[in-house]
């Protein structure tokens, strides 16, 4: 259907002339749009408190508590079952977010501007590894934590970005490929190269040397830095991509932990939602697969726009997380995903393959044909609130909301 | 004729073999250049939506 | 009580993820309860404490250091899972065999072989038409070996193809040589200037190899599908093939082999001859005769049909001398369709009552009398199991049960060889024959569908044939004639 081509060609134009820079850090309450007191946004798509997971009631309630809408977990939970907050997706919202994908008037935002379409996204500032929010996680330690986030850390950062006018993204993510990362389970060398940038013009801005330290120390003891700001590019790159007449492109891929959902340009916002699958990977000691929540969160983002499971063949050290996989297979990942994809990136390249561009633009007819499932690259949480992450791994999309998906569109292209 | 049977008859045969995995080694043998193709039924073994995908162009 | 031993190797890095598939394969060991390889982080000291792997020794770890933890239910269970741990740090990195990808999709394929121009489907007759279509849209031509396929879906792809300009052989398209190149049941044949299309496998075969054994050449075989002729489908196939033979500068003349078409579509492929021009021959097995262009000839045999390609005279051998026989009947057992169908034929011009699965017009079925002619090559037959071509052993039980009749004067047979074929079926059939016995028995007379030049070597095959002392003709047809005279009819 030449129809369905061009409009796929658009969407994927779209995509990849896209233009995402980091341009502040701001209070969700004045950037967010439409954001209230009172509602909490979470990662995947639409889901009430009955049917939300252990971690994801965990981070609620912590976030309420947070906020100041409850007095302590028990109070915040009573309210969450009783209809006091109002939840809606992240995605609904500009917004992403990662795991529980907790987002709430008083959090900091980073904010990417998609300087070719104007259109923004956010997505709320990573908070390290071990016990935190994003896992479920929900003691004082946590709160302390986004606490430090909102009061110091969120001014310094966005003081820096401001000062440099910015920091564009393309180029860090195209650097960080040839260094190994595919920005979903490894960010390392995105987040060094943002501290490289943002370090000095963070040293200028400063007014307290002892928040500056600790503000530096934060970005440069946690690897995963990078990871919210690649969900808030992905988003914005995403957006630019929706709501493109006869286009079958996935625009979102998320989870709450309980449903995945997918979004596709030519069927506008309704989502096509089916049972989330369990991740398969390697469990950190004294955990296993008995411990693992199902897969959750908004960071597929990533993989929609060609990075980390996608981006595999740049990532051999993460291929390993596959199980069977050797270092040497991590390329056919890339390739196998090359099948499901419109375009091949011509900006984000992986030199071992040759520069082979990252396969972007996930095509929902093809991943239907050919079977294969987009592969995301995970992080697994507990399956009980506030212990956190106990293993990362890989885990498929499930095959049957592409299906419902397609049906949905092929009723709407009007073939039968 | 169309171009695509002109070069078909024009030669060389580049076979992209969907199935019996013996005509992709018999093709080989013989220095056909041939790609085989890792099938499975498409669409979960569903021959309506792998029609319906045919036709929206897959 | 548990065993706790730790081990501590200063200044050692490993990736973690390389870490954590080595802890899970220590853990995994028989009374090990917990394992854990790490990096001496102050983090993963205190996941490490928590995970009870903490021994004193390890607690000097730094964060350079790689740290390793073992929990055991003995001191020697624990003490072996350190050693396995050892090893598995020193033993070398392992490496993917770097297997070639290969992909899921026709899509994919294409795009890993540049310039491709033919689809060689054989998926179940379900999904065929599917992968044909995707073919077609992506510039290829397509050739579908796969049968059971709804001949209203054939009709369809067809006009599609023919819209976008493709060549859709088949389904159930057995045969083709295009540019030199056999396909799925082909023989190696010299290239020529003799153009064919025909919509039956073991026809083609039979035509291109007697062509090639009388010194002609082929520029191409376009197999079409035992239905185009059909009037569901219209020749659509057939007629493109047409235009593009008589377009084709490597091709001089053209022969066309099929089954009788539908009344409408006979006319339109011998105006699609006539107007292309170029000296035809078609051969509509079992047809009567027909008004024809004055550019077209009609056969009515295969034989002739290839001597009429090559512009030379039929030479019919005399038959050999066979043992004679009380009874007048001849049983056929066939594993190509339209050599059975060159048989019914030969034997009911002869004046022979004739009966067969797989009827020619003016033939009855398979039951009454006369001689019995079999295609087990035919869906009743193959469903569920190999084609007789690809494993003649599905033709045994019918072999067996013949070759112990007294009431038979001759059994005919064909042997078809070449690609796709099974790799010796002379032999298989001489070992049928030597396991029967020498007693009284019904002369075998045969022929081999085949050139020198293919793999199976068709010499070879007759000699094995002849030592066994099996009657050989040089052709199908001939092997007919020879039944007749074993039975003094010919």
């Amino acid at each position: 259907m030449e129809a369905i081509e061009k409009a796929n060609a658009l969407a994927v134009e779209r995509i990849l002339t896209s233009d995402p820079v980091l341009i502040d850090v701001m209070p969700a309450r004045d950037v967010v749009p439409g954001l209230k007191d009172g509602m909490i946004l979470h990662a995947g798509p639409p889901i009430e408190w009955d049917r939300m997971c252990g971690p994801m009631k965990g981070a609620i309630t912590g976030i309420a508590v947070y906020e100041g809408w409850a007095s302590d977990l028990a109070d915040a939970e009573a309210k969450a079952a009783a209809g006091d907050f109002e939840f809606h997706p992240n995605h609904h919202f500009d917004c992403v977010g990662p795991m529980t994908g907790m987002t709430t008037v008083s959090q900091p935002m980073l904010v990417v501007e998609n300087r070719t379409f104007g259109n923004r996204a956010y997505c709320a500032i990573n908070e390290g590894l071990g016990k935190v929010m994003r896992f479920g996680g929900n003691d004082a330690e946590v709160l302390d934590r986004l606490r430090w986030l909102r009061d110091d850390f969120g001014p310094a950062l966005g003081g820096a970005i401001r000062h440099n006018g910015g920091l564009e993204l393309k180029n860090i993510i195209a650097r960080g490929l040839t260094m190994g990362d595919e920005m979903h389970q490894r960010n390392v060398a995105c987040s060094g190269l943002t501290l490289r940038a943002l370090a000095p013009a963070m040293a200028e801005t400063a007014t307290d040397n002892a928040v500056l330290a600790k503000a530096l120390a934060f970005i440069a003891g946690n690897d995963q830095f990078f990871l919210n700001i690649a969900m808030a590019m992905g988003k914005s790159m995403t957006d630019a991509a929706r709501g493109i007449d006869g286009s079958s492109i996935v625009t979102s891929m998320s989870r709450n932990g309980t449903d995945f959902g997918v979004r596709v340009s030519g069927t506008g916002d309704q989502w096509f939602v089916a049972p989330v699958e369990m991740p398969e990977g390697l469990y950190f000691p004294g955990y296993s697969e008995a411990d693992a929540n199902p897969d959750m969160g908004d960071s597929a983002i990533v993989e929609t726009i060609g990075l980390g499971g996608f981006a595999m063949g740049a990532s051999p050290a993460v291929a390993g997380f596959v199980g069977a996989g050797s270092a040497s297979d991590a390329g056919n990942f890339t390739r196998a995903m090359g099948e499901i994809t419109a375009a091949e990136s011509p900006e984000w390249t992986i030199p071992a393959m040759d520069y082979l561009g990252v396969p972007t633009g996930i095509d929902i007819r093809l991943v239907v044909d050919t079977g294969l499932a987009p592969t995301i690259n995970t992080g697994i949480a507990h399956r009980k609130p506030g212990i956190g992450q106990v293993g990362a791994g890989v885990v498929k999309a499930p095959m049957e909301c592409f299906t419902q998906a397609l049906a949905a569109f092929a009723d709407r292209m009007g073939v039968s | 004729m169309s171009d695509a049977i002109k070069d078909l008859l024009a030669g060389p045969v580049k076979v992209v073999n969907i199935g019996l995995e013996g005509f992709e080694a018999e093709l080989s043998a013989q220095d056909v250049e041939v790609v085989q193709v890792d099938w499975s039924p498409p669409a979960g073994g569903d021959p309506k939506l792998a029609d319906l995908l045919s036709k929206l162009g897959a | 009580m548990a065993h706790v031993l730790n081990e501590v190797r200063r200044g050692f890095y490993l990736d973690s993820v390389a870490l954590m598939r080595m802890s899970r394969a220590i853990a995994g060991m028989d009374g090990v309860e917990e394992a854990a390889l790490m990096m001496g982080t102050p983090a993963n000291h205190e996941i490490m404490a928590d995970a009870r792997l903490l021994a004193d020794a390890g607690k000097t770890a730094g964060g350079g250091d790689l740290l390793i933890g073992i929990r055991a239910t003995s001191q020697p269970v624990a003490e072996a899972a350190l050693a396995e741990a050892t090893a598995l740090l020193d033993a070398p990195a392992t490496r993917g065999d770097g297997a070639a990808y290969r992909p899921k999709s026709l899509r994919a394929a294409v795009g890993m072989l540049p310039g491709a121009n033919l689809a060689l489907i054989s998926v179940p007759g379900d999904f065929a038409v599917a992968e044909a279509r995707k073919a077609i849209r992506r510039g290829l031509n397509a050739m579908i070996f796969s049968d059971n396929v709804d001949i209203e879906a054939e009709a369809a792809l067809k006009a599609e193809a023919r819209e976008l300009g493709r060549l859709v052989m088949g389904p159930d398209c057995g045969t083709a040589i295009i540019a030199g190149t056999p396909l799925a049941f082909a023989n190696v044949v010299p290239r020529g200037s003799i153009g064919m299309i025909g919509a039956s496998g073991t026809g083609l075969q039979e035509v291109t190899c007697l062509v090639a054994q009388h010194g002609g050449g082929i520029s191409h075989a376009i197999g079409v599908g035992g239905r185009d002729l059909k009037a569901e489908v219209g020749g659509i196939s057939t007629l493109m093939a047409i235009e593009a033979l008589a377009a084709d500068p490597g091709t001089d003349s053209i022969v066309l082999i099929a089954k009788p078409p539908a009344g409408d579509v006979a006319k339109a492929v011998l105006e699609a001859l006539e107007i292309g021009g170029k000296p035809a021959v078609i051969c509509f097995m079992g047809a009567a005769e027909m008004e024809l262009p004055e550019n077209v000839r009609q056969c009515f045999s295969l034989k002739n049909t290839a001597f009429a390609a090559l512009g030379e005279k039929p030479t019919t051998p005399a038959p050999p001398s066979m043992q004679a026989s009380d009874s007048e009947e001849i049983l056929g057992l066939f594993a190509g369709g339209t050599l059975c169908a060159e048989a019914q034929v030969i034997l009911r011009d002869a004046g022979q009552t004739v009966r067969s699965n797989a009827p020619v017009t003016g033939i009855s079925t398979q039951d009454g009398d006369g001689h019995l002619m079999l295609d087990l090559g035919d869906d009743d037959y193959t469903r569920g199991r190999p084609h007789p071509m690809i494993d003649p052993t599905v033709r045994n039980d019918a072999f067996i049960d013949a070759l112990a009749r007294t009431d038979l004067a001759a059994i005919l047979c064909d042997v078809v060889i070449g690609y796709g074929a099974h790799g010796d079926p002379a032999g298989h059939l001489v070992a049928l024959v030597s396991a029967h016995g020498t007693d009284t028995s019904p002369v075998l007379i045969t022929s081999v569908c085949g050139t020198d030049g293919d793999p199976q070597g068709r010499a070879g095959q007759i000699a094995k044939l002849e030592e066994a002392g099996i009657h050989v003709a040089p052709s199908n047809a001939d092997a007919a004639k020879w039944a007749l005279a074993a039975i003094g009819a010919g």
